[in-house]
């Protein structure tokens, strides 16, 4: 026993000193043009997305999938040195505090500039929407006969008890907030939140998919959700959802005033990016037809190119008017949004 | 103590024959040789404090905020939310704390003590829920017990209830939360405190029993007492976990003092207010320790070597299969129900796995796991070794801060890893760009060695609190006596102490094992590109709410980490039997050193 014992160690001295060889011999990846992608998506379906890339282009793809906070981190604390040349998230907020911090690299590319519309990109090109999600109403058809037709109706006395949303510090609960605190002012925002709040049908928990779950099951009544979790039980089998949507119905709010909110994924090129040419060949891909097709086709999501057509999933749930607010407001206000929460007791 | 040290040293360099005359020699104290021991033992201490502080760093970045000021986020939470979070916190430390005492300590006393049906399986089988993260236990009970879930729905079904004309315990809850963490970390209590009790001397039970104790007296006042630093240092770690769990608490919608600093941090966008909030969760931490440390000052917990196998209380067969029932209980919750959610969970899915994937998946978790788990043993041995051969303030320092890596939440202690890291390659860089006009850019930052560096950080703790509870229970005089014998440190180290500690050195080798195939934290933000590990793959996919799919490289990687479990578990058992063997056959060799010291 004692020397299996000291097998162990000595096994571990080894693997550390292997692992350290297999570290020092591997060469840098930047120097064989490949681009290195820090990226908080992390969909299974994305694989697509990169492989074809690799497959046109010959260029190798290198991916680190974390939190956009933790990676914006560990850009910053890398720094001139740092391998990143492309940063991706899923929320604008997450964009907005990577450019605060001075990270992205303008980039002037026409091919961006006509493919995305103003509002889903930086104004100097800092970084790009590739797709987006809009967070929506679902109700339970038999329940709710007259179902609210806006943000601000769910915060109506006659849907007490039947309103299901998740925690407030989740970020598409935070970037809702703050397209409202935007479109309606604070004071508003805070009273809606109020009222949202009391017309809970329980407390706040679980993800998007959870609250619609609640519709199927009963316990729910109306929920917040994004479409692209909805979309997904009508294409696949999701589990106590899948084969229970009939009684399910959408309302893409705020269709006659100020639109839909709607949060993208996107990306920017890093100013210390050791390779930044074909890291703008990559993010100009992300916006190509075939890459936009993907978005959609794989999770559910919305292009944002026009034109490119959507999978028969997300074209189940219609048309809609988006809100056309500059998504920088949306990591503006976010700090503020969750204070409104907090103040209006919103767990 | 000392004395034996310099007669050690003596002994050394004079190559005496191994006899107690060599007591004649400690006639001179204040020899030159003695000085010189008393440096090397002096660098033992300070080496480790400094490894201590090395290892501490990424701790500093944090510790240093209280010096900054935030954008006002305290302030905020103060007046809204953070007295709600904090009381969550307290009760679901008090809950946690209660459970896991009670569960562990209990079953590790019924299977090291008792005899009845299924002892030996239950033996090894109350291990294998440490082999479940909580957040994954937390995703398999949601599922199960949820109103949507199977339990629910089936009610519903068959009494024709509505959907919400009845009452149902809500599993996403503070109590569910606490029944979560109780169910996945009472092995690091049952692990400890089973060690401790076989380990204790014959003696004091034999006493205990020859004063008309029965079981259950003899439990309470002997055997209880003697573990108390095991099933203490168990709980800590409980409770250390908890404490810096996010995952759970968040799915659960139950707010904690963690998701205050999350919410500082990702909310609020203020690290500022994030790192204050997690200095303030260290503070406790280290209170909590000290407190526990002052309360047993006076106490030493040495036991003398049992002489011969204690014969097990047989149980009476009513009482026996209660036993056998409250050794099941955890296991069914803990492990068995979980297991066949999730394999029920993967069956529904449409696309089979890919399984080449997960093999690099699991290649890539047990090597991970494997070489962390060695390294933050070593370290671990270091630094209770240390404590041991130069006992002292500087020591005892040591080992408390190395304690702290495992009480921050997991996301906050892998940014502040990063930062050291990274601030050393680019020094490295800019000295070597200077002085030979070459660029090493990032030579640890990104590596699987700044990686397993992060893992000992984080894990040292769970090491110290196995390998310190078994190297307290080697009397001091064993040190002597080997001493005597003429051993030197490092001899002494690896011909008496480390084949004593082996079941305690095994416990804690498995103990980190497991955590590091869970953790996820810290490997997300530091692994290589392209890196991924069956706890990542689990996570990109339920954090996508694709739980069924989810489900997938959730059960392999309680598969994997079950092997060594069992594996460990079972070289544990066979371990102590042969000791309980060979103490009942002949006397053990160290039973002759204490002889010939007391003689």
């Amino acid at each position: 026993m004692r020397h299996a014992l000291n097998g162990l160690l000595s096994l571990a001295g080894t693997a550390t000193a292997m692992a350290l060889t297999a570290v020092a011999l591997a060469p840098p990846a930047a120097a064989s043009g490949e681009v290195n992608v820090y990226s908080s998506r992390h969909y299974d379906t994305d694989e697509r997305l990169y492989s074809d890339f690799t497959k046109a282009t010959g260029i190798k793809i290198n991916r680190i999938e974390a939190g956009a906070s933790a990676l914006i981190k560990r850009i910053n604390s890398e720094g001139a040195n740092s391998p990143a040349d492309v940063l991706i998230t899923v929320d604008a907020g997450r964009l907005w505090a990577a450019d605060k911090d001075g990270l992205f690299e303008p980039i002037n590319s026409e091919a961006l500039a006509a493919a995305v519309p103003a509002n889903l990109r930086h104004p100097n090109g800092h970084w790009f929407g590739f797709s987006t999600r809009a967070r929506v109403i679902f109700y339970d058809k038999t329940r709710v006969k007259e179902p609210p037709k806006t943000y601000a109706d769910l915060a109506d006395p006659k849907y007490k008890g039947l309103v299901c949303t998740r925690s407030s510090s989740n970020i598409y609960m935070l970037s809702l907030m703050s397209s409202i605190i935007e479109n309606l002012g604070a004071e508003k925002a805070k009273a809606w939140a109020k009222g949202l709040w009391e017309n809970r049908a329980r407390e706040p928990q679980g993800g998007d998919t959870d609250q619609l779950r609640g519709i199927a099951s009963g316990e729910c009544a109306i929920a917040i959700s994004n479409t692209y979790y909805f979309a997904r039980a009508l294409r696949k089998n999701v589990r106590d959802l899948s084969g229970k949507t009939d009684n399910i119905a959408v309302v893409f709010p705020n269709q006659d005033s100020t639109g839909t909110h709607v949060n993208i994924s996107g990306a920017g090129v890093l100013k210390t990016a050791p390779n930044k040419a074909n890291a703008i060949k990559f993010v100009e891909y992300l916006a190509s037809r075939k890459a936009q097709e993907y978005f959609s086709a794989g999770n559910d999501e919305y292009p944002v190119v026009v034109g490119v057509s959507k999978s028969s999933s997300v074209q189940k749930l219609g048309e809609f008017k988006a809100d056309k607010l500059p998504l920088i407001k949306l990591g503006e206000n976010q700090a503020n949004a969750q204070k409104i929460y907090d103040e209006v007791g919103y767990k | 103590m000392a004395r034996w040290a310099y007669l050690y040293e003596e002994q050394q360099t004079s190559n005496r024959p191994r006899k107690s005359t060599t007591l004649v020699t400690f006639q001179f104290p204040n020899s030159a040789r003695a000085l010189l021991s008393r440096i090397i033992r002096q660098r033992l201490a300070s080496s480790a404090l400094a490894a201590a502080v090395l290892l501490l760093l990424p701790l500093l970045a944090l510790i240093t905020s209280v010096f900054e000021t935030d954008n006002g986020t305290l302030a905020h939470m103060a007046n809204t939310v953070l007295s709600e979070f904090v009381l969550n916190t307290l009760a679901l430390v008090v809950l946690v704390a209660c459970g896991v005492a009670v569960i562990g300590t209990g079953t590790a006393w019924l299977v090291a003590m008792c005899e009845f049906p299924g002892r030996r399986i239950f033996e090894w089988a109350l291990i294998v829920p440490l082999a479940i993260p909580a957040y994954i236990l937390a995703y398999a009970y949601t599922d199960l017990l949820s109103h949507p879930g199977l339990v629910q729905s089936s009610l519903r079904d068959i009494m024709g209830w509505g959907p919400r004309d009845y009452w149902f315990p809500e599993i996403r809850s503070l109590g569910g939360a606490a029944l979560m963490f109780v169910l996945v970390l009472y092995p690091y209590v049952y692990l400890l405190a089973r060690t401790a009790f076989l380990e204790q001397s014959t003696c004091y039970t034999e006493v205990s029993r020859s004063l008309g104790y029965g079981p259950a007296q003899s439990f309470a006042r002997v055997s209880l007492p003697l573990a108390r630093p095991a099933i203490v240092g168990g709980i800590t770690l409980a409770l250390m976990e908890t404490l810096a769990d996010f995952g759970t608490v968040a799915h659960f919608g139950v707010p904690t003092f963690t998701t205050g600093i999350y919410r500082a941090w990702l909310a609020m966008d203020d690290s500022i207010a994030a790192a204050q909030l997690s200095t303030m969760l260290l503070g406790v931490v280290l209170t909590i320790i000290v407190i526990e440390r002052l309360t047993r000052r006076k106490a030493r917990y040495h036991n003398s070597r049992r002489l011969r196998a204690l014969p097990a209380y047989r149980l009476p067969p009513v009482l026996g299969w209660l036993a056998a029932l409250a050794c099941a209980l955890p296991v069914l919750l803990g492990f068995a129900i979980p297991l066949v959610v999730l394999a029920n969970l993967a069956w529904i899915i449409d696309e089979g796995p890919t399984w080449s994937r997960y093999i690099t998946l699991s290649t890539n978790s047990i090597t991970l796991a494997g070489t962390a788990s060695l390294v933050t043993v070593s370290v671990a041995v270091f630094f209770t070794y240390a404590a041991r051969l130069d006992p002292g303030k500087i020591s005892t320092a040591a080992v408390r801060l190395g304690n702290l890596g495992y009480a921050v939440p997991g996301s906050i202690i892998a940014v502040a890893i990063l930062i050291p890291f990274a601030a050393f390659d680019n020094a490295l860089d800019a000295a070597m760009r200077s002085g030979f006009g070459i660029s090493t850019g990032l030579v640890l930052t990104g590596t699987i060695t700044a990686l397993v560096m992060a893992y000992v950080i984080r894990f040292l703790a769970v090491a110290l609190g196995g390998v310190e509870a078994g190297l307290a229970r080697i009397p001091a005089t064993m040190d002597a006596a080997a001493r005597s014998l003429g051993e030197t440190q490092a001899t002494m180290l690896r011909r008496v102490h480390l084949p004593l500690l082996r079941p305690a050195l095994l416990t804690a080798l498995l103990m980190v094992f497991v955590d590091v195939m869970k953790e996820l934290p810290a490997t997300l933000i530091m692994r290589p590109f392209n890196f991924d590990t069956l706890a990542i793959q689990t996570y990109r996919l339920a954090s996508d709410e694709r739980l069924a799919q989810a489900a997938i490289p959730a059960l392999i990687l309680v598969a994997v980490g079950l092997g060594p479990v069992i594996l460990l578990s079972h070289r544990i058992m066979t371990s102590r039997r042969r000791d309980r063997a060979s103490a009942q056959a002949e006397p053990p060799e160290t039973a002759i050193a204490i002889a010939t010291h007391n003689r």
